[in-house]
């Protein structure tokens, strides 16, 4: 499973100077820090995806690299000043605690360019950050799960209350109430984005709970093996998760990250690298929805119309009236979020059936 | 299905492997041994299950892998500690971090592939009685085997001549020894059984719980299993009682978030560990108790004189 | 044929020394096979794992910093162990030390003075030490077995310290995400080198463990730690208490844990947050068996486990072998230096005939 990244001699060559110097290579060099395992078939895995579709679409020009299960802490910046040094032109840390490490590391390699994903921090003009707008397919979920629930109430299996999950709830029951203003989710968190024995004990629980779809934002395949076996229907998480509940996965999101990949590795190539901080969505195909399969026509076909709305900025999620869980007003009608709150989403909406964990 | 039935069929599932894996270890320290290998012998185990299911498309030759390859990587740890008579303690860490490597790396490939799931056994006309019908005819082989086991296990330690060798050997090996019991070659055979328990334990975990390979996806439950064979006082019905009770909290904590009981999340995870801390300080305080099961001999190495 | 073992009058003094050489040897015989079984070449798999680390400043930095924390807390172990106490929980009492040590800069955030760090690291030592006198009373007073609760007490401690950083002590500017507010730099263990990463806990860890090994070697304490490690029964004896030794030993290990803990918060992290725990306090175990349970060796032990991290990474991202190689490569070295150990107490030999029956 493993690509030899390096030609022997290369490294060898890197090995006798000592110092690894960017521009002995002609080749632009594109790595990538990951969190998990690149076969977690959730996220990372979709990074990884990204990291391919650099090779396949750039050739011999560019070589690439990664480290996997690199923890989300301090200890990052050794692993990504370890990349700087050996060569890399660009480095793409792919989780947002990565935060802190990469701005370090950039501060001390102003040559090379770094790019963080999901976070907001660019303390040098070497560092861009990157993120996708997932929350825009949670509502499409939302819709799709209370056309189809019988019980109508929904599941959420929550990993941390952090901001990009709390946005996923609320997105998932905006959507799921502008069918069905009663709509329920249920929502448990399991402090892990991957532990599948954990996340299949916690499907279950809620399953037993009354719940007949479950979604999640962890990253492994446990629940939909859950729900398949339980015969309910789920979503999949970050990646297109169909083979591992052919006749449970309703839709998927999927994190497509190769067009941002190519168009950053070739503006590096190319010598127009500049910073920036990026939040794209459906609209600029980072945010895909997985085809719509185990559900009736007409609630397919108002998945997709919602997608395309979303697609052509035509609907945002997050649009009033909305009414938070305490019973404050958040949003008038017709009132659009700000971008700050959003990235900050530290309450929830009406309608969520759990406390959010402080 | 009835909802108290599937909590139920949850909660088995639950206690299966840690059943498996302490009744394993329950003969390994009646012996005399402690084995803190449990962890990664049980990876072994999964990671062995997964990777001969997946190649030969049948769940069962998943298990007996994970059988022969837990026994055989216990054989290390007998080797260091009864040839070699090495510190048991620190041996059995080297196993559960070697396990743990070496299933990492031999699951590179496996990761990400929907595995072979061991389905139930359901016995017609009777897993379709209402209620227990599911619980009772109505679940994998594996969870038969582990009940099984268990009884096996109690009739062998306390009924048989065998059973009463391995006793004594683990309450005094001198005396053993002096009596012409083969101390040595009966450790060696307690610590495959071991083995092989913990090995399909993670079997089960790979096969039955979730059925893919997840580096690490034992998450600690080898080291429940060691503490509940101490929960138990060395006895297999308090075993039988103390794996349920686990899986039953394990299950539980998320029917308590999920009904919307206010607490943090981190409290109710950390709930059976700290149950096992105050059962453990209860048994101990319980000297009569303690003092008939425990195993004298637990932990220290054997040389014989010549 | 069979292996026989024959009691050595007394400890083998040259195999004292050289026994941990022999296991390093037999490991890089094994990793030599292991890179062989993965298709890599052998010499140059070890020489990128174990060679090239040592040729850069930059990397021997990294290992001095890797290596502080696993030292700190192997000479506590050491301490332990020795007396016949087997505390595996340090990862918790190093967890705890960490969260105590981060109270005073968490909870007076203003606060700058140069009392600030000495206060902040009693108190990590103090949060150790009162972590693992938990299982320590819990052995002396009732008789519970510490391995199990020393160990249990590992996932509290998770969980605790989980629980903190998102809760009560979530720095309220930190978007939801975990992690206390940044310490102000009164509040940093410094720099050893101006621009390096190198802190000042490597020199305080040499420090404890010349003092430690000063205790264990030259004192009386030291005497009844090994009296009473080697047979409680003739310490009672030389009236020395194994209740009053578990609850030294246990106190000593988990101020050192406590003490690598608040070193990493403050020295490296420069908060606390919810990635604290990398396992150190499971690879200070190996660090301590490799050291002989001697404090000195012990410092050496800690580089070599280091460099093995160091080099793990190195070869991760320059010949595309796994980390989890690292691990495989820590457990047969634990494996070899318990093997190996067998040869300073006993002669090994091969008997050919059966003699006597076992």
């Amino acid at each position: 499973m493993k690509k030899t990244l390096f030609a022997l001699a290369a490294s060898c060559a890197v090995m006798l100077s000592g110092q690894a110097l960017a521009d002995s290579h002609a080749k632009t060099k594109a790595c990538f820090i990951y969190i998990g395992p690149t076969g977690d078939f959730g996220w990372t895995y979709q990074h990884d995806q990204g990291r391919l579709a650099v090779e396949a679409e750039l050739g011999d020009k560019v070589e690439t690299a990664y480290l996997e299960n690199v923890p989300e802490s301090a200890e990052a910046q050794r692993p990504i000043e370890a990349f700087a040094r050996s060569g890399c032109n660009i480095i793409f840390t792919t989780s947002f605690n990565y935060m802190d490490p990469t701005n370090k590391a950039a501060k001390k390699h102003p040559k090379v360019k770094f790019e963080h994903a999901t976070g907001f921090k660019r303390e040098s003009a070497n560092i861009s950050t990157y993120s996708s707008k997932f929350y825009q397919g949670r509502y499409v979920q939302g819709q799709i799960a209370a056309k189809l629930s019988k019980t109508g109430v929904a599941g959420y299996i929550a990993s941390f209350p952090i901001p990009e999950v709390v946005r996923g709830i609320n997105a998932f029951i905006l959507g799921a109430q502008s069918v069905n203003p009663d709509f329920k989710l249920k929502v448990v968190w399991v402090s892990t984005w991957f532990d599948p024995p954990k996340e299949a004990d916690a499907a279950k629980a809620l399953i037993d709970q009354g719940v007949d779809i479950i979604t999640q934002h962890t990253d492994s395949t446990a629940a939909m093996q859950v729900a398949s076996e339980r015969g309910i229907k789920a979503f999949g998480q970050a990646s297109d998760m169909i083979k591992f509940g052919p006749n449970t996965q309703l839709t998927a999101i999927i994190d497509d990250w190769a067009p941002y990949y190519v168009e950053r590795v070739k503006a590096v190539m190319e010598g127009t690298w500049e910073q920036q901080d990026v939040w794209h969505g459906m609209a600029d195909g980072n945010v895909v929805m997985a085809p719509y399969t185990n559900m009736p026509d007409d609630v397919a076909a108002m998945a997709t119309k919602t997608a395309a709305a979303i697609k052509d900025g035509s609907l945002e999620p997050f649009t009033g009236p909305v009414t938070k869980q305490d019973g404050s007003e958040w949003l008038k009608d017709g009132e659009k979020s700000d971008i700050g709150t959003l990235l900050g989403m530290n309450f929830y909406v009406k309608g969520v059936d759990d406390k959010l964990p402080q | 299905m009835d909802v108290w039935a599937s909590i139920i069929l949850s909660v088995c599932a639950a206690s299966t492997p840690l059943l498996i894996a302490a009744t394993g270890e329950l003969v390994v320290e009646r012996s005399g041994v402690l084995n803190l290998g449990v962890e990664g012998m049980m990876i072994m185990g999964a990671v062995a299950a997964f990777a001969t299911a997946q190649v030969t498309g049948n769940p069962y030759l998943g298990a007996v892998a994970a059988v022969i390859v837990g026994a055989t990587f216990s054989l290390l740890f007998a080797f260091l500690t009864l040839t070699l008579v090495a510190n048991q303690v620190a041996t059995g860490l080297a196993l559960t971090i070697l396990g743990l490597g070496l299933s990492g790396m031999i699951g590179e490939s496996f990761v990400g592939h929907p595995g072979v799931r061991m389905e139930a056994l359901n016995i017609p006309v009777l897993s379709d009685i209402p209620v227990i019908g599911k619980i009772v005819f109505g679940q994998d082989l594996i969870f038969y085997l582990s009940i099984a086991l268990l009884a096996g296990v109690a009739w062998f330690l306390f009924k048989t001549r065998a059973g009463l060798m391995l006793r004594s050997v683990g309450d005094s090996h001198n005396s053993a020894h002096a009596l012409g019991i083969q101390v040595i070659k009966i450790r060696y055979m307690a610590i495959l059984f071991g083995g092989g328990c913990a090995g399909l334990a993670g079997g089960h975990l790979s096969l039955v719980y979730v059925p893919q390979w997840v580096e690490g996806m034992t998450a600690g439950r080898g080291w429940i299993a060691l503490a509940l064979v101490v929960f138990a006082s060395w006895r297999p019905g308090r075993l039988l009682v103390g794996a349920y009770l686990f899986g039953a909290v394990t299950i539980g904590q998320f029917h308590v978030q999920a009904i919307g009981v206010p607490i943090p999340a981190q409290f109710l995870t950390s709930l059976p560990y700290l149950a096992t801390i105050v059962v453990l300080v209860l048994i101990a305080r319980n000297r009569r108790l303690t003092m008939i099961n425990t195993p004298a001999a637990l932990g220290t190495s054997f040389v014989p004189d010549r | 044929m069979r292996i026989e073992l024959q009691k050595r009058p007394d400890i083998s003094k040259l195999y004292s020394i050289l026994s941990p050489l022999i296991a390093l040897a037999l490991m890089v015989v094994a990793g030599a096979i292991m890179f062989i079984l993965l298709g890599k070449n052998p010499f140059h798999g070890l020489y990128v794992y174990f060679i090239e680390p040592l040729t850069d400043p930059w990397s021997r930095e990294q290992i001095l910093v890797k290596a502080t924390p696993l030292t700190l807390i192997a000479i506590g172990l050491a301490v332990c162990f020795r007396s016949g106490n087997w505390n595996i929980g340090a990862e918790g009492q190093y967890l705890i030390g960490g969260m105590f040590g981060a109270m005073i800069p968490v909870l007076f955030h203003g606060w700058e003075s140069p009392l600030l760090l000495p206060l902040m690291l009693i108190m990590g030592m103090a949060g150790g030490a009162l972590y693992g006198f938990i299982p320590a009373i819990l052995k002396s007073r009732f008789g519970t077995n510490e391995i199990l609760t020393s160990l249990m007490l590992v996932y509290v401690a998770q969980q605790f310290v989980d629980w903190v950083v998102r809760g009560p002590w979530r720095d309220p500017q930190g978007m939801g995400f975990p992690g206390t507010k940044s310490f102000n730099d009164s509040g940093l263990l410094p720099k050893i080198f101006e621009f390096g990463d190198a802190h000042y806990g490597a020199v305080i860890a040499v420090i404890a463990a010349v003092a430690l090994w000063f205790m264990l070697s030259k004192t009386l304490k030291g005497f009844e730690i090994a009296v009473l490690g080697q047979s409680p029964r003739a310490g009672r004896f030389a009236g020395f208490s194994a209740k009053q030794m578990t609850l030294f030993a246990f106190l000593i290990s988990g101020a050192m844990a406590g003490l690598a803990g608040i070193g990493e918060v403050s020295g490296t992290v420069g908060k606390l947050d919810d990635k604290l725990s990398l396992g150190y306090g499971f690879a200070a175990i190996i660090v301590a068996f490799l050291g002989r349970l001697n404090p000195l060796g012990i410092v050496a032990a800690g580089l070599v486990l280091a460099l093995s991290y160091i080099g793990g990474e190195a070869a991760q991202i320059s010949i595309g072998v796994s980390d989890r190689a690292t691990r495989v490569f820590q457990g047969l070295l634990l494996f070899f230096v318990l093997a190996c150990d067998t040869l300073i107490h006993y002669r090994v030999v091969l008997v050919s005939s059966v003699k006597a029956r076992m």
